[in-house]
């Protein structure tokens, strides 16, 4: 691919003229990918806006051949026309573009596309841009034959964040690779603080998972802080909730796209609210029938949550199948942020960061900023007292449970954009929400909130070295060892409590 | 009425029956019950409930050309639900309680090691339709799927090779059970074989129903990042895969930087996946929808017909895939085997399966080995295009013997071809 590049730079100033031929078509259509990749190069070099979009086309998989079949290409020749592409789009008007094709040499330069590289960097305009051409044009001339070049390149490159350079430099710094003592000490010194970079970028991706892991226990266990840590039922049902959540997301998608297919971005956006009352009021459902003549007899409760858990699952497989149903993320939450060139923050992740941030701030104002909230707390410090004074106890249990099995279904539609939405998607959730309410402390929400954040961390972390099977092993030993030592969680209730 | 004529109205009736016009239910002695055991709900629900719609619909087809030795095939479909104990226990009830005279079934290598020994006791026949890691010869199973030397050493070669981008470093990464684990132990010593170092492979493992790739992601970037091209060979299984590729394409992971070749991840598995960020990654199996031959536009057809009658969910949509094209010749192969037989007697169809052949939709006519239960089956590797479908890239002249027990694991060079007690 670089000799093609170094061909096409040579003529791209030429603009040599010749017509598209028929022949070259019949080469593309071949059956080899050499005589694929031949033809390629013929039409690169003619540099034409015809030649382009034919490449183009072949690029997206509509080009045709004299059959009318469309003609298929692999990796080897996709990479040869990708490069082919970049080149030709390189004096290309639009930003986004020429930033796509500098990215794509870059990422395979050659030391004779120095020249040009240098000619592009100060042709250049856009400052994002000219940083990567500066970037590029280091590492061709790191292979230069003037060691003074090498030099003045191997240290340009110490303020490179990507892992090619990291490698670039190390191989550099190799006695191997480099006979000058002088240049192998630059490329050395660039290496470390390249290498320093790329460990602080992938430190910073870890946590970022680990906080958008934290994010997402948080969601799924924030409605049973309430349900179990503020009121005390043990609600096994509570991963059905989430559940519930999720196939009204499903199910408000459908809606948006038999309806409003204009506006199916949006149909999140909606599914929000309806997702929240859909759970809210199954919640209300459970409570008075089932859980509200339980009150005070945990080993009941569990069994009979337990119970609706089982029946919420098979109705989800009667009304929509055993199999999993497909949600999918809206364009806006596709593909990903690019930090460094070694991180890319998946958009779906931080949008359900913020919306976890969203929710806790909603729970937050609810409990501490109304009347209802007082009302709520005022039943769970002391039930007896509150009825004395006029507190509607009956209806604010039944309130509190709605609020709880509503935000779980907010939880839902997150889960519902990183995860499978089926029938018993939320049995995988309940042993996750009851550790992290009870590492956090019953009866917090802020110990909720610090739970699920370390947990999510020191999970990620220990993935990252001893795989995902170990780490869910080690988390789990480790709740349990700091329950043996501090029963009450993280954070405790202190004063009067009614079960003291 | 006058007995010529009852003759020829009883005769009329027969034929309509045979003919699968009559919808009536057949009366329990005419008929041959055959077992069907796939997952069709929890976290294999996604691969294995298009089988069952496959076996239902091969089924219908043999009935409706006359059965098999004359008699109607009654299908008994039982959930297992990706609980593997729960195999063992449904596969124990299809041969006691109903009485198969087969069962086609199970996809992961987890459920058909917890059914085999069931089979072994009751003298049962399974016919299992998925590639799986070898290392096993059970007289009472045959194997329709790949046997490693059908497709995972092939993909490897493959990526190995010039057009497949001349790969020097190695992911496997894969679902933590018996399949991937053996799989990656073969690959890992045929990669040594082939000089790649153990420094220069990463093996990774994670949870059935593992949802969050973040991590491994980020370090399979890291690894590639290190200089060397790297690809990554993927054993995942199940719905894993929907987030798997999800996070993928949302990394900008491409297909030209690190490909990534599957050997689980079929048309089925990608329809709730947005594929246009996976364009040119890979999949090696022995069957693709988007092969041209009459046979597989007859199959692809009558699969769409089927989805259509049965109101599948998203029925304009449906699409056929390796395990199903093998659960389709499996049962033509059993039915051939019965007729030959003459019987649906166990020991007599083993001994009859053997050297079946049948026109397959992957284009060739492909035999049941005489002696060691396996097809022999052509390898097609194939890259994800933008509509979820397939480009064949590479693929053998011919259909290639199966050999299940790996040359490349120790030890196995002294173990026979065929089963043990035949």
């Amino acid at each position: 691919m670089r000799r093609l590049i170094l061909a096409l730079l040579c003529c791209l100033s030429l603009a040599v003229h010749a017509a598209p031929d028929p022949a070259l078509l019949r080469q593309l259509a071949a059956e080899e990918s050499d005589e694929k990749i031949a033809a390629i190069q013929k039409l690169a070099l003619s540099a034409e806006p015809e030649a382009l979009a034919l490449l183009q086309q072949l690029a997206d998989g509509s080009l045709k051949d004299d059959k009318g079949e469309e003609i298929t290409i692999n990796n080897r020749v996709r990479r040869e026309l990708e490069g082919a592409l970049a080149v030709l789009k390189l004096i290309d008007p639009d930003v986004t573009v020429r930033f796509a094709a500098v990215k794509e040499i870059a990422s395979n330069v050659d030391v004779a596309m120095a020249p040009m590289l240098a000619r592009a960097r100060d042709r250049e305009t856009e400052p994002k841009i000219r940083a990567l051409l500066v970037e590029a044009h280091a590492l061709a001339t790191l292979k230069d034959a003037d060691p003074q070049l090498r030099i003045a390149a191997a240290r340009a490159l110490a303020g490179s964040a990507d892992p090619n350079t990291q490698a670039q430099l190390k191989a550099q710094s190799e006695p191997a690779n480099e006979p000058e003592s002088e240049v192998r000490r630059a490329a050395f010194q660039s290496y470390l603080a390249v290498k320093d970079r790329l460990t602080l970028a992938e430190t910073l991706g870890r946590i970022f998972s680990g906080l958008s892991l934290g994010s997402i226990l948080l969601l799924a266990a924030l409605g049973l802080a309430i349900t179990y840590g503020v009121m005390g039922v043990i609600n096994m049902a509570h991963g059905e909730l989430l559940m519930i959540g999720a196939y009204a997301t499903y199910a408000i998608q459908g809606v948006f796209r038999t309806h409003f297919p204009e506006q199916l971005d949006w149909y999140l956006l909606a599914a929000v609210p309806v997702a929240f009352f859909a759970a809210a009021a199954v919640g209300i459902l459970l409570e008075r029938t089932v859980i509200r003549w339980l009150y005070g007899r945990a080993l009941e409760t569990l069994l009979a949550t337990w119970g609706l858990s089982l029946m919420l699952i098979q109705a989800a497989r009667v009304i929509f199948g055993a199999q999993n149903v497909e949600v999918a993320n809206p364009s806006w939450m596709s593909g990903g942020l690019e930090i460094l060139p070694s991180i890319v923050l998946p958009l779906n992740r931080i949008v359900i960061v913020g919306f976890a941030l969203f929710v806790l701030a909603l729970v937050w104002a609810l409990m501490n900023r109304t009347r209802l909230g007082m009302f709520v707390r005022a039943v769970t410090q002391n039930r007896a007292m509150a009825g004395c004074v006029g507190v509607p106890t009956g209806r604010i249990d039944t309130v509190a449970f709605a609020l709880g099995a509503g935000i779980a279904g907010l939880g839902g539609v997150a889960l519902s954009q990183i995860a499978n939405v089926g029938p018993d998607m939320g049995q995988g959730y309940i042993v996750d929400s009851f550790m992290v309410v009870v590492l956090g402390g019953v009866g917090q929400l802020a110990g909720a909130v610090w739970a699920a954040l370390g947990l999510g961390i020191v999970t990620k972390f220990i993935e990252s070295w001893a795989g995902a099977v170990i780490a869910k092993i080690v988390v789990l030993v480790f709740i349990i060892m700091f329950i043996q030592k501090r029963p009450q969680g993280l954070f405790a209730l202190k004063g009067r409590f009614v079960e003291s | 009425m006058q007995r010529r004529n009852f003759v020829k109205a009883t005769a009329l009736t027969l034929a309509l029956a045979a003919a699968g016009f009559v919808t009536r239910p057949a009366v329990a002695a005419d008929t041959i019950k055959v077992g069907i055991l796939h997952s069709l709900s929890g976290t294999m629900a996604i691969s294995e409930t298009a089988l069952k719609e496959t076996a239902l619909m091969t089924i219908a087809e043999i009935n409706a050309n006359g059965g098999v030795m004359g008699k109607q095939l009654e299908p008994v479909v039982v959930d297992p639900a990706s609980n593997w104990p729960l195999f063992a226990e449904k596969a124990r009830q299809l041969l006691t309680q109903d009485k198969v005279a087969v069962v086609f079934g199970c996809w992961t290598s987890v459920s058909r090691k917890s059914v085999n020994p069931v089979f072994k006791e009751l003298n049962g026949l399974l016919f299992y339709p998925v590639q799986y890691e070898g290392e096993e010869l059970e007289k009472n199973v045959f194997y329709t799927g790949a046997a490693p030397n059908q497709q995972a050493i092939p993909a490897v070669e493959y990526l190995m090779g010039k057009d497949g981008g001349s790969a020097k470093r190695w992911v496997l990464l894969g679902t933590d059970y018996v399949y991937p684990r053996t799989t990656n132990k073969i690959l890992r010593a045929f990669l040594k074989s082939k000089g790649v170092a153990d420094a220069d492979i990463m093996e990774e493992y994670t949870p059935f129903g593992h949802s969050d790739y973040q991590t491994i992601i980020a370090k399979i970037k890291k690894f590639a990042g290190e200089g060397k091209k790297t690809a990554v060979v993927s054993t995942i299984n199940g719905d894993s895969n929907v987030p798997f590729y999800k996070e993928l394409g949302n990394a900008g992971l491409k297909a030209t930087d690190v490909p990534v070749v599957a050997f689980s991840v079929g048309e089925e598995e990608l329809r709730g996946v947005d594929t246009k960020p996976l364009v040119g990654h890979l999949a090696a199996w022995n069957y693709f929808q988007s092969i041209k031959n009459p046979e597989n536009d007859k199959f692809i057809k009558m699969y769409r017909d089927w989805a259509k009658k049965q109101k599948l969910p998203k029925a304009e949509s449906v699409v056929t895939n390796d395990p199903m094209e093998a659960t389709y010749v499996g049962i033509h192969m059993w039915a051939q085997a019965v007729e030959k037989a003459k019987s649906t007697d166990v020991n007599k169809v083993i001994a009859a399966v053997g050297g079946q052949k049948f026109k397959a939709p992957s284009g060739f006519e492909i035999q049941m080995d005489p002696k060691n239960h396996h097809l022999h089956k052509p390898v097609f590797i194939g890259e994800v295009k933008a509509d979820g479908q397939f480009n064949v890239v590479w693929k053998t002249k011919g259909p290639v013997k199966a050999a299940p027990w790996s040359p490349y694991i120790p030890g196995n060079d002294k173990k026979k071809g065929e089963p043990e007690g035949k």
